[in-house]
């Protein structure tokens, strides 16, 4: 099962589901939601947090919160 | 006359509310708090467009109804309250943010406010080929939209049109939240009398940020949930997707998607640069230098001026006046304590206008996106940054900033920590310290004053994030801490906020630190100037009783009964009985009068100093640097001000909590004396460790 963790530079995924029901709430609101797109745009200089274009915006994330999103 | 109608600003962060605010009410607003808590609440007047009065209370920015951090909070809490809530909302969207911004729009339509939209930002949303059909919207949303600039303010005589006709609010939801807990919002409706849907659903999700609400109501409502089923959790999130989903239809309908070839935006190229591997840092630590170069080189003739005329004002007073107790009390006491807040304000507000220029151009956010996993390793998280950086200014705001930081055991640590980071009260006395003993060259091209003071702030900076980790050790957490933050565009600085921001800032340091300094000043100049019993009335005769009078010149003489009086006045002997204590960090009793009284709040040590040094010497000539520089030490004959002395100080200061507005800010934020008490005792007591450890290895 591959999460928005695993993504490359660059990479553009579709949402699929959450693996952790509190924290989806907030990636929720943030416009995290099943079937958009999630592009991996950067990530910080050692490595996490990780920058993705999400619902047309840029949104930062720990990599520990992007494993929660599970893309197909 | 009619109490004057109210409207609630309200939207996401960096929507461009504190624009429409500032362009609104000007310079005629005012920081004060929400009851029962701490978050700043901006309030302001303006005028409605055919002239009648207007309030504006500007609300947190927030990306839901459902708040993550106590900010937050605050808007849900003032929109639930028939008694808070204001009597028209203006909800600011940014339009090429449009999906995001919508999922807060229709949850506040949906608690059925009478509102207005606000877009802002448009010029960017056409950029990226958005074509947005306001009337369209308008239809969709079922409330009045109206496109406004926050640069130029162009749109807001539109809007100030409804501030005399206030819409009409929605007559029906945008999404039925009956479907998912028809059963829970019947009951409550009966039990609470309440007629919204949303609202009486929302007393399910959210019972403890309803203003007002007694245990028993709480108790009954958890009742409700139960009988009817209730699941937070799983509601919450099918609302939100089924908002959204609302509102990929609305988009749908009401804007036009252009295909743009797809350039590389000018964020996107700024942030390879910002948040490169090594070039970030080196970015970041270099702005920080240039921060404090600004801050020393672009103050100091300001401050030169201000010095001297106060000085000179003293002087002028004390000849014009007739000479008396009152006299000397102003000349002294007041126009000297005066002098020691005034003199802060060019630096102040340099510091101010660079945090704010940080902020506002979206920078900020990458430096928490960049310090996350550094600070991480600390016990603290990328967001605590800011607190820390804004601590640079003064810990109050810092301390309340922490606000932001949704993790209960971060923003205890955070709030700890964040005295230790060099305020700008220090600065004065970092100031006369340094220009006693750091000589004014160039090394390198930079001003050797600025780097001594870029050091002391590095080590407050440091030794913060030392006592983080140690705090993070001791401290237990039971919830997750995490970081989900917008990374905004960057864009120019709007000039208007930033200035708006230093006068404000600038405004209330001077009045709520020059109310302390002030009293602190007038009670001092009377503790130094009055004695037990007649000590002081028989001084003179004192004195010529000790010495030979014969080979003392007439000035010679009078310095000896003025050093006298002060050293048999209360402060005198106060201060002799607390020199055995600071003898060992290179203190004399005069400095310990400085010390002690810093307790109250530490830009106090200058204004003491002044007071102190214009008793004990010829009255009103010179400025406070050439009295200290011309202080004898009794004991050895050379300058009073030594290298160590002046370094000791200076590292008491660093570390020493001497700010009273600290500790009770800190108080009201984490709602017990606990942890003031531990921030006072553990700051102070490294204050002296390290006052010692630097004074007995320079001296």
């Amino acid at each position: 099962m591959r999460t928005a963790a695993d993504l490359k530079r660059g990479e553009t995924a579709v949402i699929h589901g959450f693996s952790d029901d509190s924290l989806s709430l907030k990636l929720l609101e943030m416009g995290c939601l099943p079937g958009e797109f999630i592009k991996l745009q950067f990530t910080a200089p050692l490595g996490d947090p990780v920058a993705v274009e999400v619902s047309d915006y840029q949104l930062s994330l720990r990599k520990d919160e992007a494993s929660v999103i599970i893309i197909e | 006359m009619s109490k004057p109608l109210t409207i609630g600003l309200i939207g996401n962060p960096n929507a461009g509310k504190s624009s429409i605010f500032n362009h609104l009410t000007g310079l005629n607003q005012k920081v004060g708090n929400f009851p029962g808590v701490t978050v700043d609440k901006k309030e302001g007047f303006t005028h409605s467009f055919e002239g009648s009065k207007c309030k504006l209370i500007d609300l947190p920015g927030t990306y839901s109804i459902y708040p993550r951090s106590l900010d937050e909070q605050v808007v849900f809490e003032t929109l639930s309250c028939p008694k808070l809530a204001p009597d028209l909302g203006v909800i600011v969207l940014d339009a090429s943010n449009l999906k995001r911004n919508l999922l807060l729009c229709t949850q506040i339509i949906d608690l059925g406010l009478p509102l207005v939209v606000v877009l802002t930002m448009t010029d960017l949303a056409e950029k990226r080929g958005m074509e947005i059909d306001v009337p369209q919207l308008a239809k969709e949303l079922g409330v009045p939209v109206l496109k406004v600039n926050g640069r130029t303010g162009h749109g807001l005589e539109e809007l100030k049109k409804f501030f005399d006709r206030p819409p009409k609010q929605r007559s029906r939801s945008m999404y039925a939240v009956s479907e998912l807990a028809g059963d829970f919002i019947e009951e409550v409706k009966g039990e609470f009398s309440i007629s919204n849907d949303y609202l009486a659903y929302q007393y399910g999700q959210q019972r403890f940020a309803i203003p007002n609400l007694t245990e028993r109501c709480k108790e009954k409502i958890c009742a409700i949930k139960k009988a009817t089923n209730f699941k937070s959790e799983k509601f919450q999130a099918k609302e939100t997707v089924a908002r959204y989903r609302l509102i990929s239809e609305i988009i749908k309908r009401s804007v036009k998607q252009k295909v743009i070839e797809k350039k590389v935006s000018a964020t996107e190229k700024l942030d390879k640069i910002f948040t490169h591997k090594f070039g970030g840092y080196l970015i970041f630590f270099g702005l920080l230098f240039l921060i404090f170069q600004a801050i020393y080189e672009w103050s100091s003739v300001p401050m030169d001026m201000i010095d001297e005329s106060f000085a000179s004002l003293s002087a002028w007073l004390l000849q014009v006046l007739p000479s008396g107790p009152l006299a000397r009390l102003i000349a002294e006491g007041i126009v000297p304590g005066l002098g020691g807040i005034v003199i802060f304000v060019p630096q102040i507000a340099i510091l101010f206008v660079c945090i704010s220029l940080l902020e506002e151009s979206g920078y900020m956010a990458r430096v928490v996106f960049m310090m996350d996993k550094i600070m991480r390793k600390f016990g603290l998280n990328g967001r605590s940054i800011v607190p820390l950086i804004s601590s640079a200014a003064c810990a109050i705001p810092a301390v309340m900033a922490a606000r932001g930081i949704e993790n209960h055991k971060d923003r205890l640590t955070t709030i700890m920590v964040a005295p230790l980071v060099s305020c700008s009260a220090r600065l004065p006395v970092y100031a006369i310290l340094i220009a006693l003993v750091v000589p004014d060259k160039a090394w390198l091209g930079f001003n050797l004053q600025g780097i001594a003071l870029l050091g002391l702030y590095l080590l407050g900076f440091f030794s913060a994030l030392v006592a983080a980790l140690v705090f993070s050790k001791v401290l237990k957490s039971g919830q997750r801490s995490f970081l989900v933050m917008e990374l905004p565009h960057y864009r120019m600085p709007r000039w208007r906020n930033v200035m708006v921001t230093v006068f404000e800032k600038s405004k209330t340091f001077v009045l709520e630190a020059g109310k302390v300094i002030m009293a602190i000043s007038v009670i001092l100049w009377a503790l130094a100037s009055y004695g037990p019993g007649d000590v002081m009335e028989k001084a003179e005769e004192t004195v010529s009783r000790q010495v030979d009078n014969a080979g003392l010149s007439q000035a010679d003489f009078d310095h000896k009964v003025s050093a006298y009086k002060l050293e048999n006045s209360y402060a005198g002997r106060f201060g002799k009985a607390i020199e055995p204590a600071i003898a060992p960090l290179g203190y004399d009793w005069k400095i310990g009068i400085a010390i002690v009284s810093s307790f109250a709040a530490r830009e106090v040590f200058v204004g003491t100093m002044a007071t102190i040094y214009s008793i004990g010497s010829d009255a009103g000539e010179g400025t406070i640097l050439d009295r200290m520089r011309a202080e004898k030490n009794p004991k050895t004959g050379g300058p009073m001000y030594t290298t160590a002395v002046a370094f000791s100080l200076l590292i008491f200061y660093v570390f020493a909590m001497q700010c009273m507005s600290t500790l009770a800010i800190v108080y009201r934020e984490t709602k017990s004396w606990k942890w003031p008490v531990i921030q006072l005792f553990y700051m102070s007591g490294m204050a002296y460790a390290f006052a010692f450890a630097v004074y007995q290895w320079l001296s």
